[in-house]
């Protein structure tokens, strides 16, 4: 319990067997942020409202998905046709899945931005990155349920890089598919893992992940530490509780995000073959492969990195590195200074590069491959890998010029807000003093 | 938050605005999430009243007919059987059919049928939703028995016009579905004749 005078009546009888008033102050109440939080602080809390949404209409879908071959197409179509509401919940669904690795990405993105990543954050970043892996497969495993033709094609090829694996390739992709082909019975445990395995490590990892950054603080757009800085009562001075101040900055930022979802889900649910691709409109069919094999956007720069490289088990080998690249950042980057405000120019390019390449890989990877294609598919692998190469040869010895940081926090691009408040305030004083008066 | 100079009146506005336009889309958000369990279209397609054919339905036999997947019942009384329900009123919960739930009201009479010959009856006991037996021989249940329903599951009793005894734990009648005639050996169930006639 904090020194505040103990909770009377039923929140005091919770308090005394529960840590509610406790566990809701140290996430919450007099968790202190810092107070110069920007636009790409708006997606981790996104990213657990996309969460609870998929949860939810998840939940809803399974009440009358059919997980077999010979029922689940048909009951996808019954849901869209027959049940009240059914193709709003199962568009909120799909559409669901793209948010979810945009809000990602975005909220990734950011960690790059401003080196949230960086000691004393390392592990914050690893779990994210779990996370992250973990939505891949649970993204991965959903999208075979449809029964499509793309889920089951998709599904096909992704085992089949587990063939590739030296010496138990063959075994370990019967052992995954749980049969000789993409079948019934991997339809069925892939239902399993994705509606109740997968889920369930994504709830707890999202629970380790903010109890690990509300132990060590959330970084900021400076990227300099706010515990520096501490009043009397030991406050960090430019910490602001979490709420009220970010529960309604991030209220705005969900109704703003409804907003551009709703859009999509009532105008353009496949947005154009983009969330939902239309091969998958037809069952899917073990003895017709489509023209063309695409995994949804979300995983195209992976699927291009591994298409780029003309041999099998290097193919593999690069798609596992370029994801598992990321979970070395903490180390990969010495720098002096955490956000992109004071790093050297050789760090922004780097980064500006660094996403240009995930973008064309991105495009190409929902192209079908023509030689020109992955000559620049290649280059461009190269850029994503050269990015931590250079990151590490950059910082580690010492090459970037830094900006110096600042002791406090500034208010970046939205200085003039306070400025405008207290000018504001100014003006009424003026006109009426005695109203607002100090109480 | 710190009250120091702030306008806590506006603040209580905004908080209470933002509350009540947030509350509001949360009460339209719920509607296709509970929507969603109401049955699909195909159900209310296959709770589409039935048609029975009865011409060869002999006097003290009885058929079962599904209608929203629950069991109907269609059984021919004979005579003597008809003249055994104005002798047990006594017996009886509710033997002027008074409930009006458990029965369109021109059933609402002693046979609780259209025609007395024929009795129409969902064949769910009131009590716990069990299937009552058909027992229409006099003292098969017990020896004061006159023919009726007797359910196995927590021994209430039902007279072959379906209305139920005292003592015993079903509380009504068993439900009479809407029904009609469109001829002398053919009967509708599921729907009134008035809702029939339109279609």
């Amino acid at each position: 319990m904090s020194g505040d005078a103990k909770a009377r009546g039923l929140r005091g009888w919770i308090d005394a067997r529960f840590p509610f008033t406790k566990l809701w102050e140290e996430h919450a109440a007099k968790y202190y942020a810092p107070k110069n939080f920007n636009f790409w602080y708006y997606f981790g809390s996104l990213a657990i409202f996309v969460l609870v949404l998929q949860l939810f209409t998840g939940i809803w879908l399974t009440m009358y998905y059919k997980p077999s071959a010979e029922h689940a197409f048909a009951s996808v179509e019954y849901i869209m046709r027959d049940v009240h509401w059914g193709w709003l919940i199962r568009y909120l669904h799909s559409t669901g899945a793209s948010a979810f690795f945009i809000v990602i990405y975005l909220h990734m993105f950011r960690g790059l931005l401003y080196g949230s990543y960086r000691k004393p954050r390392e592990l914050l970043w690893l779990i994210g990155m779990a996370i992250y892996a973990i939505l891949m497969a649970e993204a991965f495993f959903g999208y075979l349920l449809p029964w499509g033709q793309m889920s089951y094609w998709g599904a096909q090829v992704i085992t089949s890089l587990f063939g590739a694996v030296p010496g138990i390739g063959e075994k370990l992709m019967i052992w995954i598919r749980g049969d000789y082909t993409v079948s019934d019975v991997t339809l069925n445990r892939f239902f399993a893992l994705h509606v109740a395995a997968m889920p369930l490590l994504l709830v707890l990892l999202v629970v380790v992940h903010l109890m690990a950054l509300h132990e060590v603080g959330s970084n900021n757009p400076d990227g300099i530490d706010i515990k520096r800085h501490k009043d009397a009562n030991g406050i960090p001075l430019d910490g602001i509780p979490f709420h009220p101040y970010y529960t309604v900055k991030d209220m705005v930022g969900v109704t703003v995000f409804l907003i551009v979802f709703a859009l999509v889900v009532f105008y353009s649910p496949t947005m154009l073959g983009l969330f939902l691709e239309p091969e998958n409109f037809e069952p899917a069919n073990p003895l017709k492969t489509p023209e063309h094999i695409a995994p949804v956007w979300y995983f195209t720069p992976f699927y291009s990195i591994l298409r780029c490289v003309p041999d099998k088990l290097w193919g593999v080998v690069a798609l596992a590195a370029s994801i598992f690249v990321l979970f070395l950042l903490p180390w990969l980057d010495r720098g002096r200074v955490r956000s992109v405000r004071y790093r050297g120019r050789g760090f922004k390019i780097a980064l500006a590069l660094f996403v240009i390449a995930v973008l064309i890989l991105g495009h190409l990877g929902a192209k079908p491959p023509t030689p020109g294609r992955n000559l620049v598919a290649r280059s461009c692998a190269v850029l994503y890998f050269g990015y931590f190469v250079f990151l590490w040869v950059y910082t580690f010895f010492d090459l970037e010029k830094t900006k110096p940081e600042p002791e406090r926090v500034t208010n970046g691009s939205v200085k003039w807000i306070p400025q405008w408040i207290q000018w504001q305030r100014l003006e009424k004083a003026k006109r009426e003093p005695e109203r607002v008066s100090p109480k | 938050m710190k009250p120091e100079g702030a306008d806590l009146r506006r603040r209580r506005l905004l908080t209470g605005a933002a509350g009540v336009v947030g509350g509001v889309g949360v009460a339209y958000a719920a509607v296709p999430f509970l929507s969603y369990w109401q049955p699909s279209v195909q159900a209310e397609a296959a709770a589409a009243p039935v048609e029975v054919d009865i011409s060869k339905l002999e006097p003290g036999q009885k058929i079962d007919v599904e209608w929203r997947g629950k069991p109907i019942w269609v059984f021919r009384r004979t005579q003597e059987e008809l003249d055994t329900l104005p002798k047990l009123n006594d017996l009886l919960r509710d033997p002027h059919s008074e409930v009006v739930t458990q029965q369109p009201p021109y059933c609402q009479n002693l046979p609780r049928s259209i025609k007395p010959e024929y009795g129409v009856m969902v064949g769910i006991c009131t009590h716990l939703g069990c299937i009552p037996l058909y027992e229409p021989k006099p003292g098969s249940v017990d020896d004061e028995w006159l023919g009726g329903f007797f359910c196995p599951c927590h021994g209430s009793k039902y007279d072959l016009a379906g209305r139920v005894y005292k003592g015993v734990p079903a509380p009504l009648n068993l439900a009479v579905p809407p029904y009609w005639y469109p001829s002398e050996s053919r009967i509708v169930i599921g729907e009134h004749q008035e809702e029939g006639g339109a279609s």
